[in-house]
């Protein structure tokens, strides 16, 4: 049987500039951030991110990779609202197709079932159709005479989702309480990758948890990689929650341009042991600054 | 109890509470502190058989405080956020949903200020509300109450309101159903001829003039307009001591 695993910048090596590009995880959680960090490096453009959004979408942004954002919401969760994001909007430099939640998700499960749409109330009577003047209506062809959104396929050239464990073979586990639309972001896409916190020997996912979270199988993916904490900062558990001073300082780095270029080169501009060297050294020096304070919290 | 004076903020837990009456066993899903408190406590008085979530993916057997740690919560069943669309689409559900804006027919906007194609301000998104207002019942809280929440026309039609909901037709109507506004000073309904919005209630020590200065539109005042109903003894004594002995209720409307 093949032997799937790759590393993030194979992975991120098959994109090119103008691709539509999906991510697992939802709003600040699970995000498969370290393919969000190796797609900001290798320079990648005009892309087109479809995610229920966090700060894969704000990030992304703020770097310049994208042309244009599919979502229903983007959020950092604790912070309610991606400063990035907003200022790509707010300056009007990509484009946006702001979809509601349940519509994105027919959108992708019409891509995973090969169908041109599926029909939903969703969408009828509200902005949404006026913003999104491509969407259209479908009459229902029995009695009922039901006049329902067609909410087209999703199709996504690639997709990459972050999982707790996977295996070489490329099933994959989800330990944490939401498997959300991973599933059906690999489904949307045609080519699907996985990156995982720890990446096991094919049968040795059900040690940690029983088969019902092994949510991804092997029909479903292209490459697998491991990549500890690979969903920084955003939370992934069991393993680990979000890292919200890291979140703060991704946050406030939407200020100005100074701010954006320092955090930029001290956390983006590196590759993924450099990312955690420098996460180590703002630790370390927390703790320092903390330890000199004494008790008091600052 | 009645040692301390009741808040505004305890006037509007309650009358949010009162949003959840007569749904028996629907999901109740609540956004804002207030309104959390609120659901928590409809369940703990009069709708024992709400369904209420943990705030990520399970659904509550107890009913802690909103402060509560997750070692509190006893969990009765897996609701992923995937599985929510299913309750969405089945209609068992009765969401509490914020508004940055609200119109006379209770159309709502979360999305964005201004001209959507480059807003003056980008919000979080239309998130869920087109398909929640379309598909069960959906009530909304506004916890500041001026007349750039409650305007003439929302910049974006996230939730739909009646007249929306009637011009698209019957597929939006079938289950359309938006129940009551809950501000800072008041409730509001759309039990009109038109479906236009109403003063319900005023909450205790605010004037309907007051509530109609702070309208962007022109609200249907009844010639009589009652006073929301302040909490009883039991329900200040839940929300002090059980559901929110914190007062985290009080940073979402100061007294």
């Amino acid at each position: 049987m093949s032997d799937k695993r790759a590393t993030v910048d194979d992975m991120v090596g098959e994109l090119h500039d103008g691709m539509t590009v999906g991510f697992g995880g939802w709003g600040s959680r699970r995000k498969p951030m370290a393919v969000v960090r190796a797609i900001v490096r290798a320079g990648v453009r005009d892309l087109t991110v479809v995610s229920y959004g966090g700060p894969d979408i704000g990030m992304l942004c703020a770097a310049g990779r994208v042309r244009k954002a599919v979502y229903p919401f983007v959020t950092l969760d604790s912070i309610a609202l991606d400063p990035h994001f907003r200022k790509a909007r707010q300056a009007g430099t990509i484009e946006a197709m702001e979809i509601d939640e349940g519509m994105f998700y027919l959108g992708l499960l019409a891509a995973s079932q090969r169908l041109p749409f599926l029909p939903t109330r969703a969408g009828l009577g509200s902005d949404v159709m006026r913003v999104n003047p491509g969407l259209r209506t479908v009459r229902s062809p029995y009695d009922d005479g039901e006049e329902l959104v067609a909410m087209p396929a999703l199709v996504l050239d690639a997709a990459f989702v972050h999982a707790n464990r996977a295996d070489s073979h490329g099933n994959a586990q989800m330990l944490g309480p939401d498997p959300f639309f991973d599933e059906l972001f690999l489904g949307a896409a045609a080519r699907r990758f996985v990156t995982a916190e720890k990446v096991v020997e094919p049968g040795r996912l059900t040690d940690e948890g029983p088969i019902q979270t092994v949510t991804i199988n092997r029909l479903m993916t292209d490459a697998v990689a491991e990549v500890p904490g690979g969903a920084h900062f955003t939370s992934c558990p069991p393993d680990y929650d979000r890292d919200e001073p890291f979140q703060k300082a991704y946050a406030s780095a939407a200020a100005d341009a100074d701010a954006w270029a320092a955090f930029d080169s001290r956390y983006l501009q590196v590759d993924e042991a450099g990312y955690r060297a420098a996460l180590q050294e703002t630790s370390d020096a927390a703790s320092a600054s903390a330890g000199s304070r004494g008790t008091s919290d600052g | 109890m009645a040692d301390t004076e009741i808040t505004r903020a305890e006037v509007c837990v309650v009358a949010c509470a009162q949003a959840w009456r007569g749904d028996g066993e629907v999901m109740a899903s609540p956004f804002g502190t207030v309104p959390q408190i609120g659901a928590r406590l409809a369940r703990l008085t009069f709708e024992p058989d709400l369904v209420l979530t943990d705030g990520e993916a399970a659904l509550m057997a107890n009913t802690p405080s909103v402060s509560a740690r997750r070692e509190e919560l006893v969990l009765e069943a897996w609701m992923p956020y995937r599985r929510v669309f299913d309750v969405v689409w089945s209609g068992r559900r009765h969401i509490m949903m914020m508004a940055s804006q609200v119109d006379r027919f209770g159309n709502q906007n979360l999305s964005a200020i201004g001209d959507w194609a480059r807003p003056k301000a980008q919000l979080i998104g239309v998130r869920g509300a087109p398909g929640n207002s379309l598909n069960h019942t959906t009530s909304y809280w506004v916890p500041a109450h001026t007349a750039r929440s409650f305007v003439e026309h929302v910049d974006m039609v996230c939730g739909v309101g009646y007249d929306r909901a009637e011009a698209a037709g019957y597929s939006a109507t079938r289950f359309h159903d938006v129940r009551v506004v809950v501000s800072n000073l008041g409730v509001f309904d759309f039990d009109t001829p038109d479906h236009a919005m109403r003063i319900r209630s005023v909450h205790p020590g605010v004037e309907a003039e007051e509530v109609v200065k702070a309208t962007g539109f022109e609200l249907v005042v009844p010639d009589q307009v009652p006073n929301t109903p302040l909490p009883t003894a039991d329900e200040l004594e839940l929300i002090r001591e059980v559901l929110d002995p914190k007062r985290l209720r009080d940073k979402e409307i100061p007294s």
